[in-house]
C-alpha cells in the first residue's frame, strides 16, 4: 500500500509527476485516436482498432467527436502549461495546490468521460461530466489569474536585468497575467455557443464553412475561440520557456511590454469578430500578433547569443564553426526557441502568403483544398507546441550526455521533416496537378508518417523508461517529488 | 536541495570538442535530410496517366431517368426537414461518351466553339452584389472543358470529338460548371439544386449514405478504395464506370449493390458532382458525393464542396434533371 500511495504522491503531488502524468494522457490519446484518420484508416487500422475497443461510430456524429477530441487533448496542454506556470512563478502555496488539483481533476475528467460520451456512446451522464470538467478548469484559470496578480507588492521587483515599471511591477508576470486573464474570458466564446447545442447552433468546424460569406454571431465566436485558444496556448508556452532560459536583459525589457500588448490587442480582435466591428477586427488582429511575434523573435534573439556566449565563454575569438557548435550544443536548450523559428516556415509564413493570395491562388482551388491548408496549418502549429513542451520536459527529466542530445535532436529533426513535408503537402496544387500528384503525395507521406512515428516511438520510450523508474525503489520519481521548476531555471 | 544539472558545462572543453560536436550534429542533419530526400525523389516518378486502364460493362444504362417524388425529407447533418418539387434525375452521372456526343452536336449547330485548345459556350452571368472575396460572373463565353490537359479524356481530331478508349462509361470529368450547365441546358434539362441532389441520394430517412448507414469498400469508389482502378504506389485513384458499384463481381472485386433509394448510383464517391444553386453573393459553386481522391468522411450526404465554375478537375462531374 505503500508503494501505490508514494508513487501516487508522486505522480499527483508533485509538479513534474503532474506533467509526466498528463503528457501520457496526451500520448495515449494520440497513439489510439490517431489510428483512426490518415494512412492507418487506408490500412484498415481504423475498423481494428474501433472493434478492439468497442467504439460507436456513428456518421452524422464525426464533427461532434473531433470537437471532444480536440478539447480533451488541448485541456491536458493547458494543464500541463498551467502546471509549468505554478512551478516557475512565484505564488502562496494555497493557490498553487488548489490550481494544481482542481485543473488536474477538470482534465482527467474531460477527457475520459468526454472520449467516453463522443467515442463509446451518447451516455449523458457522460456528457455532464465533460461539460463539468472543462468548468473545473475555467475555475483553475480564474485562480490562476488571482495567484498572478501582479499588483501585489509581494512580487514587485527591483533587479534591474528583469522588465518592470519603476514601481517595481514585474512586467513578465504581469504579460503572465494578461495571458491568463484572456485565456479565460476567451474560452467564454466557446463555452456560449456550446451552450446553445441543440437549440439554434450546431457542431460544425470551422474549416467546413470558410467560404460561407454570411455567418451567424454563434459561428464567428467559435472561429474567434478557436484560433485566440491555440494562439494563446502558443504565447504562454514562449513565457514558459522564456522564464525557463531565466531571459532578461536589455532585450526582456522590450519583449515584456510587446507580449503584454500583443496579448492584449490579439484578444480584443478576436473577440470584435462577434461585434459589428467585424470588418476590421482582422486589421486588429494582426496589429496585435506583431508584437506577441516580435517578442518571440528577441527571446529567440537572446537565447542563442547566449548560447553562443556561454559555449565559447573561454575561447578568446571563437570561429564561425565553434559559435555553430556552442549553439548546436544543447539540443534542449536551442530546440524551443529553434521550433519557434520553424514555426514562420510551416505556419505564420504560410497563413501569410495564403491571406495575400487567398483570391488569386487559393479561392480558384476547390473548398477541400483550402481545408487542406487550414487543418494542415493548425495541426503543425499544435504539433510545434507539443514539440516544444516534450523538449523542456526532457531537461526536466535530466537528461544528459548522449541521451540528451539523441533526445532532442531527434525530437527537432523528426518533427521538422514532418512538419516540412506537411507544408510542401499544403501547398502540393502550386506546383502539381491533381491527376499527376499520386508520387508526390506518396513521398510525402513517407516523410510525414515516418516523422510523426518516430516521435511516438520516443514519446512511448521516454514513457516506458518512466514507467520503469516508478518501480525502483529510488528511482529518478524520488528526486523529482519535492523539486521544483523554479529551482531549475537557468542562473 | 540539490539543483539537478540540465545543461552540460561547456567551459574547460578544448575548443574542437566543441566545433567538431557542431560539424558532428550538422553532418547528421545533413545525412538525415539526404536520406529523405532519395527516398523523397524516389517516390517521384512521373504519374503515367494513360496508363491502361480495365474495361467494364456494368449493365447500367446511363441514358435512363428516374422520377422522385414531390414532398419532405430529412435535409442535411442534422436531419431539418425540407421538401422538393417532383422531378426526374439520370440514374447515373453523364458518361465522357454522352459529353462527347453532346460536344458533337453543339460545334456542329454552333451552341459552342472552340477557342484555341478550350471548348467555349455562352453563359449569361450572374447578379454581382459585391460582396467580400464575390467575382463577377459577366454574360459571355466561358470554359466548358479544356483539349490540353493532359488527364483529358475527350479526344478533338479537328473535326470529331471522341472518348479516350476504355473511358466510354465512365463519368465526364475535367467538365467546368458552365460546361456541365450548357450540357444539361443543351437537353432542357439543367443541374440539380443541392435540395434535390440531397434527396435524390437519401431517400425520406435519415441514411448517411446513399445505400444505409455504413461505408465498405464495396460501396464506393473513394481515396484507397483498393478498387479495380486505382494503384496508390503509382498514379493513385481513377473513376470507375458509372454503376460499377451495383452488386456485381468484376474480375474477383465484388462490389455491394450501393443505389440510392430511388436507384441512383455513384451518389457518393467516384466523382463529385455539380449542383445548379448559385448564391447571392457567392460566385462559388457547390458540389456534393465527394469523390475517388476523398476519404469516405467526405461521401456523406450532406458533405458540400464548392470551388470557381471555371474550375474543372479529373474528380469531378455532373448528372441532370428535368421538371416533371
Amino acid at each position: 500500500m505503500q508503494f501505490i500511495k508514494t508513487r501516487f504522491n508522486y505522480l499527483f503531488n508533485s509538479t513534474k509527476g503532474l506533467i509526466l502524468v498528463a503528457i501520457a494522457m496526451v500520448g495515449i490519446v494520440t497513439a489510439v485516436w490517431g489510428m483512426l484518420s490518415g494512412p492507418m484508416a487506408e490500412m484498415g487500422v481504423r475498423e481494428i482498432v474501433i472493434k478492439a475497443f468497442g467504439m460507436k461510430i456513428v456518421q452524422a456524429e464525426r464533427e461532434g467527436r473531433i470537437v471532444i477530441l480536440y478539447h480533451s487533448i488541448a485541456m491536458a496542454i493547458i494543464a500541463i502549461e498551467t502546471y509549468m506556470v505554478t512551478g516557475l512563478i512565484k505564488m502562496k502555496a494555497f493557490y498553487k495546490t488548489a490550481i494544481n488539483a482542481t485543473i488536474t481533476f477538470g482534465y482527467i475528467q474531460t477527457m475520459v468521460f468526454g472520449m467516453g460520451f463522443a467515442y463509446f456512446g451518447r451516455n449523458w451522464a457522460f456528457h455532464g461530466l465533460y461539460i463539468t470538467g472543462l468548468s473545473l478548469i475555467f475555475f483553475a484559470g480564474l485562480m490562476l489569474i488571482v495567484a498572478l496578480w501582479p499588483w501585489d507588492k509581494e512580487y514587485f521587483i527591483t533587479d534591474k536585468e528583469y522588465a518592470h515599471t519603476k514601481s517595481g511591477l514585474d512586467l513578465e508576470r504581469t504579460a503572465f497575467f494578461a495571458t491568463a486573464v484572456t485565456t479565460v474570458i476567451s474560452s467564454l466564446f466557446g463555452a456560449v455557443p456550446g451552450s446553445y447545442y441543440g437549440h439554434g447552433f450546431e457542431t460544425f468546424l470551422a474549416e467546413n464553412i470558410i467560404r460561407i460569406p454570411e455567418k451567424t454571431v454563434m459561428e464567428f465566436s467559435v472561429i474567434g475561440h478557436l484560433h485566440i485558444m491555440l494562439a494563446l496556448i502558443g504565447i504562454m508556452i514562449t513565457l514558459i520557456i522564456g522564464r525557463w532560459l531565466n531571459f532578461k536583459g536589455i532585450l526582456h525589457k522590450f519583449a515584456m511590454p510587446l507580449m503584454i500588448l500583443g496579448t492584449i490587442v490579439l484578444n480584443l480582435g478576436v473577440w470584435g469578430v462577434v461585434t459589428p466591428l467585424e470588418p476590421v477586427a482582422h486589421m486588429v488582429i494582426y496589429v496585435g500578433a506583431t508584437p506577441s511575434m516580435f517578442a518571440a523573435l528577441l527571446l529567440l534573439i537572446w537565447d542563442w547569443n547566449k548560447l553562443i556566449k556561454d559555449g565559447t565563454a573561454n575561447i578568446q575569438k571563437p570561429t564561425f564553426g565553434q559559435k555553430i557548435g556552442a549553439l548546436l550544443r544543447d539540443p534542449l536548450k536551442f530546440g524551443p526557441t529553434w521550433q519557434m523559428l520553424f514555426m514562420n516556415f510551416t505556419t505564420s509564413g504560410i497563413g501569410i502568403f495564403m491571406a495575400i493570395k487567398l483570391d488569386e491562388i487559393f479561392r480558384v482551388w476547390p473548398a477541400r483544398e483550402e481545408r487542406i491548408e487550414l487543418t494542415g496549418h493548425w495541426h503543425v502549429l499544435s504539433a510545434i507546441i507539443a514539440t516544444i513542451i516534450l523538449l523542456y520536459f526532457g531537461d526536466m527529466n535530466g537528461f544528459k550526455g548522449k541521451l540528451r542530445q539523441w533526445y532532442g535532436w531527434s525530437i527537432i529533426i523528426f518533427s521538422d521533416i514532418a512538419f516540412g513535408a506537411v507544408t510542401v503537402f499544403e501547398m502540393k496544387r502550386l506546383f502539381v496537378t491533381e491527376a499527376a500528384q499520386q508520387p508526390l503525395v506518396n513521398g510525402l507521406m513517407y516523410a510525414i508518417d515516418f516523422g510523426l512515428g518516430m516521435l511516438l516511438v520516443i514519446l512511448a520510450a521516454m514513457m516506458i523508461y518512466r514507467l520503469i523508474d516508478l518501480f525502483k525503489n529510488k528511482g529518478r520519481w524520488i528526486e523529482e517529488l519535492d523539486h521544483e521548476l523554479a529551482q531549475e531555471v537557468d542562473k | 536541495m540539490k539543483r539537478i544539472l540540465t545543461t552540460p558545462s561547456l567551459r574547460g572543453r578544448r575548443p574542437e570538442t566543441i566545433s567538431n560536436t557542431g560539424a558532428r550534429l550538422l553532418r547528421c542533419s545533413l545525412r538525415s535530410l539526404l536520406a529523405m530526400t532519395v527516398i523523397f525523389l524516389a517516390s517521384c516518378s512521373p504519374a503515367d496517366l494513360n496508363a491502361p486502364i480495365p474495361a467494364f460493362d456494368t449493365g447500367i444504362d446511363p441514358n435512363i431517368w428516374t422520377q422522385v417524388p414531390a414532398g419532405e425529407f430529412h435535409h442535411g447533418q442534422f436531419d431539418e426537414i425540407a421538401s422538393t418539387e417532383a422531378y426526374e434525375i439520370m440514374v447515373t452521372d453523364v458518361t465522357a461518351a454522352q459529353y462527347a456526343d453532346f460536344l458533337n452536336a453543339a460545334l456542329a449547330d454552333g451552341s459552342v466553339k472552340m477557342d484555341g485548345e478550350k471548348i467555349v459556350g455562352f453563359y449569361p452571368g450572374d447578379k454581382f452584389h459585391g460582396l467580400k472575396h464575390e467575382e463577377k460572373i459577366e454574360a459571355g463565353d466561358w470554359l466548358f472543358i479544356p483539349l490540353d490537359d493532359p488527364s483529358q479524356r475527350i479526344k478533338f481530331d479537328g473535326s470529331t470529338f471522341s472518348v479516350q478508349s476504355g473511358y466510354e462509361n465512365h463519368p465526364m470529368t475535367h467538365v467546368t460548371w458552365f460546361g456541365a450547365w450548357g450540357y444539361c441546358r443543351y437537353f432542357e434539362t439543367r443541374l440539380p439544386t443541392e435540395l434535390e441532389w440531397e434527396k435524390a441520394a437519401r431517400g425520406t430517412d435519415e441514411r448517411p449514405f446513399p445505400w444505409g448507414d455504413d461505408i465498405q469498400r464495396g460501396n464506393a469508389n473513394f481515396y484507397s478504395s483498393r478498387d479495380p482502378f486505382e494503384d496508390m504506389s503509382t498514379f493513385g485513384s481513377r473513376t470507375s464506370p458509372v454503376g460499377f458499384y451495383n452488386g456485381q463481381t468484376y474480375d474477383g472485386f465484388q462490389t455491394v449493390d450501393s443505389a440510392s433509394p430511388y436507384g441512383l448510383y455513384d451518389m457518393a464517391g467516384n466523382v463529385w458532382q455539380w449542383t445548379g444553386d448559385v448564391y447571392e453573393g457567392m460566385h462559388y459553386r457547390f458540389m456534393r458525393g465527394g469523390s475517388k481522391d476523398t476519404y469516405d468522411m467526405d461521401l456523406r450526404i450532406w458533405v458540400r464542396n464548392n470551388a470557381t465554375p471555371t474550375y474543372f478537375s479529373p474528380g469531378v462531374g455532373f448528372r441532370c434533371v428535368r421538371d416533371e
